[in-house]
């Protein structure tokens, strides 16, 4: 649609631009704009609705996804979504379900339970009603699993990190690290296969697992001492200077912090507690967060050309918001039509406006920099043949 | 800018020093190449500089080593950062981030530096080392010399006085290396940075060289010295000061130009002489091992399939033929119509740059990668299609990393595994291991072998059950001039006996030496097949230096020479 020719050139201009790192989303938006539509598939179970949260993901998905190796995961998180809707409709059918109904289904036969087991049933009546509550109920917890998967597509995991606090960077590091070491593995798996191939033996099996198991530890050690070695000679851990004063209040701050935040959980939590739960929670929290930015100061990184939260970021995260905050508000003016009744079975209709509101969020779909053509064929060699050829 | 002040270095558990009394400076601003055979301690000596070793090695360091001033003893490798950049042997291991230009900024990031500074000098070393155009890329998709110049680059970025880079061009294809070298002067001559560098690839690099620093044997004395005096008595050589000390040229000649200047005579005398021809000992093909009848498993016995019975050997005494073969690799196309036969007793040399498909046709040969056109025939049998029981008796492939061939914990074990593996009476690998690496100890484990050492081992393990065809992809990184000697005696050796040798190669120096043809790759097709002093002489690539001192004149190698001199005489 942004590709579009014709009558809609005078609107060139609005267009949305070829995706460089300058323009490229923070991952922050993709993931606000997803948790905004995740939302939104909790406060319903109306099919219609859940179909079309499902649809807008999708799409937006298919629009504005690169062709980096995360922005595959769209596919399993759909097909985790249709498994899920899977087991759920399987445990109703077996082990029953407290809807109670009318239309019979089938019976499957009961297995006899012992007098202890009372209130467990496996087989029995299965009724159209606790069918089709099933599938509501999966319908909702797979359409929260693709709309994570969305972000998960859309938005690079290395950048999310990126955008941790300075205090926290070290433990980003140690993450980042270990998600390039994966790819790692698999292709020092491969290697060792094929090398047990030109020994004679055959590749398959748990004994030929367990043989390649060892070299391929070893080898995942030597290699991260190597990168621990690069990253210490490249300055990793270089710290500033801190003078004590602010050394102590950051200690302080940060364990004072946490100390609320756990007295506050409790007080919250607890029976009587509620008044003075929230102010201390509240408290705790902010000092916790001082004693970060506090930390943050020991360490002398700086960040190469960080994201940066413009008009279209806004626009995406903003669509994400508010198809949620449409959604919630739609709960409380009209649940029925959110929540199709299951006993007596009603065919469920499209609630208007918020299936309108829901529509906002294909927002990103038009106004997200556009990912640019990749400029060599896709299919580059992946790293286990290019580490074939070169190392 | 660098000082060595009677530096020694003990490992931990090692039984002698690997340094010893290593005095020197390095003055700022020049290039200063690490000479030595393999084991000497150069990486030790490179590492010394970062202050990794003994910060992250462990080990002992008694003297004193100052970069700049500052004393490695109190000043660990990430308080030097800013003023030494270190690129080891492997690139990969380098890599923190994953793309290309985040992994410039890495080091920037560490020591602090303003955003814009940042970014105005990763647009510079884009620009420095022609990776512009990669600026996105993930870093797994680079090819080797791409990889080696990011490494570079990385460390390039924080703008540090001094550039320690161990083997840089080991890895890479005759044209990447120049590439990478190419950068190095840049740098050397535009920025005043201090390079010190080890390779054993002394051919491509000793040219650029301003100083060399030679470590004779473990533990000696090192000498320090312009490039012709230390490589007058330097045990390692490339071809073209080989050549020199042949003629008597003095002073010696470091590059091809150098030495075409002075190769006038030299090439009268040899005007008269032909280059010996050389052909493989067609016809002395060993016997086939008789196949002790490969069993089928239990599957196999389950399902009635019958043991392989012992095929004949093709009528034409061809070890292996492809036929329009093409392999892919998801949409790339690897190999696009190869046509290609290989008899008994012929050494082959593959060449031709990183990602040719060199390696893939290799692995086609030995039936890993299934051909998606065309046909492969290895001993008769399709390679893809048999099990690699039977395989193995037809063609035995050393991997680039010989390591990989190798999972016992001895050599010992190692030998009886790889008799078992090729269903031969016990004893057979380890006397062949005696022969290809005397004096190794059985207890020892493969890990603690030199480079060439593993190579040997790894060779004698695929020898082990006599396959007449024997592939070796890249074999000759990590060696230094003895043990690469060393190979090439027993390839020919083996090839001698009748067995078929391809070798998949970036030296072209060992090519010239060895092979009896050479086939030259690009981008998946064979765009050159012929007897090596055809194909070689008259590339610019792929010509070994004693090719390009007295072309016209069709010389490989300094022992050809040697031989025509000595025959008059």
């Amino acid at each position: 649609m942004t590709r579009s020719t014709g009558p809609a050139r005078p609107h060139r201009a609005l267009r949305a631009p070829e995706a460089t790192r300058t323009n490229a989303l923070p991952a922050g938006a993709w993931w606000l704009w997803a948790l905004g539509l995740a939302t939104a598939a909790s406060r319903t179970t109306n099919p219609l609705l859940l179909g079309l949260l499902v649809g807008v993901a999708g799409y937006v998905v298919a629009a504005r996804r690169t062709d980096a190796p995360w922005a595959r995961s769209y596919g399993a998180f759909v097909k985790l979504g249709l498994f899920v809707v899977g087991v759920r409709l399987v445990f109703s059918v077996v082990l029953g379900s407290p809807v109670p109904g009318t239309h019979l289904l089938l019976t499957l036969p009961e297995l006899p339970l012992p007098g202890w087991a009372q209130g467990i049933r496996i087989g029995g009546r299965v009724t159209a009603e606790q069918v089709v509550f099933a599938v509501y109920d999966g319908a909702k917890l797979a359409t929260l699993l693709i709309c994570v998967g969305a972000a998960n597509s859309l938005a690079d995991p290395a950048r999310l990190l990126k955008s941790l606090p300075g205090a926290l960077y070290e433990a980003g590091v140690a993450v980042v690290v270990a998600m390039t070491f994966a790819p790692h593995l698999v292709a020092d798996v491969l290697r060792l296969r094929t090398a047990r191939r030109l020994r004679g033996r055959p590749t398959g099996g748990i004994g030929a697992v367990l043989r390649i198991g060892l070299p391929v530890i070893e080898g995942a050690l030597e290699r991260s001492v190597a990168v621990a070695a690069s990253m210490d000679a490249r300055g990793y851990g270089r710290t500033a200077p801190v003078p004590p004063a602010v050394r102590h209040t950051t200690a302080v701050l940060t364990l004072g912090g946490l100390l609320g935040v756990c007295v506050g959980t409790y007080g919250l939590l607890a029976a009587r507690g509620a008044l003075y739960g929230l102010p201390l929670l509240l408290a705790g929290l902010a000092a916790a967060l001082a004693g970060l930015r506090l930390g943050g100061r020991r360490s002398v990184r700086t960040r190469y050309r960080p994201d940066r939260w413009g008009a279209r970021a806004w626009l995406v995260a903003g669509s994400g918001v508010a198809v949620a905050a449409a959604m919630i508000r739609a709960a409380g003016v009209d649940p029925g039509a959110l929540h199709p009744g299951v006993v007596p079975l009603t065919a469920p209709v499209l609630p208007l406006w918020p299936a309108a509101a829901v529509l906002v969020g294909l927002l990103p779909a038009a106004v997200a920099p556009v990912p640019a053509a990749p400029s060599l064929p896709p299919s580059t060699p992946a790293p286990t043949s290019a580490s074939e050829e070169t190392t | 800018m660098i000082r060595f002040e009677q530096v020694s270095v003990q490992y931990e558990g090692a039984a002698r020093r690997t340094l010893s009394g290593v005095d020197l400076t390095v003055p700022e601003g020049e290039l200063v190449l690490v000479v030595g055979p393999s084991g000497v301690g150069k990486s030790t000596l490179l590492n010394a500089v970062s202050g990794l070793v003994p910060h992250f090695t462990g080990g002992l360091l008694t003297g004193r080593v100052t970069v700049d001033g500052r004393d490695t003893r109190t000043h660990r490798p990430r308080e030097l950062a800013d003023l030494v950049g270190t690129v080891g042997q492997d690139p990969l291991s380098h890599f923190v981030t994953d793309t290309v230009e985040d992994e410039l900024a890495y080091g920037m990031e560490s020591l602090g530096l303003a955003p814009d500074v940042m970014r105005r000098r990763v647009e510079e070393t884009l620009d420095l080392l022609g990776l512009a155009g990669l600026r996105d890329r993930p870093i797994s998709t680079l090819s080797g010399g791409q990889q080696q110049r990011v490494a570079i680059g990385s460390v390039l970025t924080p703008h540090p006085k001094v550039l320690v880079l161990d083997e840089p061009t080991s890895a890479l294809d005759p044209a990447a290396a120049e590439d990478v070298l190419a950068v190095l002067q840049r740098l050397v001559h535009d920025l005043g940075t201090t390079v010190l560098m080890a390779e054993h690839r002394l051919e491509r690099v000793v040219q650029y060289a301003d100083q060399v620093l030679l470590l004779p044997s473990p533990g000696a004395a090192p000498v320090m010295g312009t490039p012709a005096d230390v490589m007058a008595l330097s045990p390692v050589r490339p071809p073209v000061v080989a050549l020199g000390r042949l003629a008597g040229w003095e002073p010696l000649p470091l590059s091809v130009r150098d030495a075409r200047r002075r190769a006038g005579d030299l090439r009268e005398r040899l005007a008269g002489t032909e280059p010996p021809a050389r052909e493989p000992s067609a016809g002395a093909l060993a016997p086939l091992p008789a196949p002790a009848a490969a069993r089928p498993g239990l599957l196999g016995r389950l399902f009635g399939r019958r043991p392989a019975a012992a095929e004949p050997v093709p009528a034409d005494g061809v070890v292996a033929r492809t036929e329009g073969l093409g392999v892919r690799r998801g949409r790339v196309e690897a190999l696009r119509g190869v046509t290609l036969s290989v008899a008994p007793g012929e050494i082959v040399a593959l060449m031709g740059r990183n990602g040719a498909g060199k390696s893939t046709l290799l692995t086609a040969l030995v039936g890993m990668v299934e051909p998606a056109t065309g046909s492969v025939l290895v001993g008769g049998l399709q390679p893809s299609r048999t099990p690699p029981r039977t395989m193995v008796r037809r063609v035995g492939l050393v991997p680039q990393e010989p390591r990989d061939l190798l999972y016992a914990e001895t050599v010992a074990a190692e030998c009886a595994a790889a008799d078992a593996d090729a269903g031969v009476p016990a004893g057979r690998c380890r006397a062949l291991a005696g022969e290809l690496l005397p004096g190794v100890p059985d207890g020892i484990h493969p890990r603690d072998l030199s480079e060439g050492q593993r190579l040997a081992l790894a060779l004698a393990v695929v020898l082990t059950a006599q396959p007449p065809l024997l592939l070796l992809d890249e074999p000759t990184r990590g060696l230094d001039y003895a043990a690469k000697a060393r190979l090439v005696g027993v390839l020919r050796r083996l090839a001698a006996e009748g067995r078929a040798v391809v070798l998949a190669t970036h030296d072209v120096e060992l090519a010239a030496e060895l092979a009896h043809r050479v086939v030259i790759l690009a981008d998946g097709e064979v765009v050159a097949d012929g007897p090596t002093r055809q194909v070689v002489v008259s590339s610019p690539a792929f010509a070994p230096q004693t090719a390009k001192i007295l072309a016209p004149q069709g010389w490989l190698t300094v022992g050809q020479v040697r031989d025509a001199l000595e025959v008059p005489a």
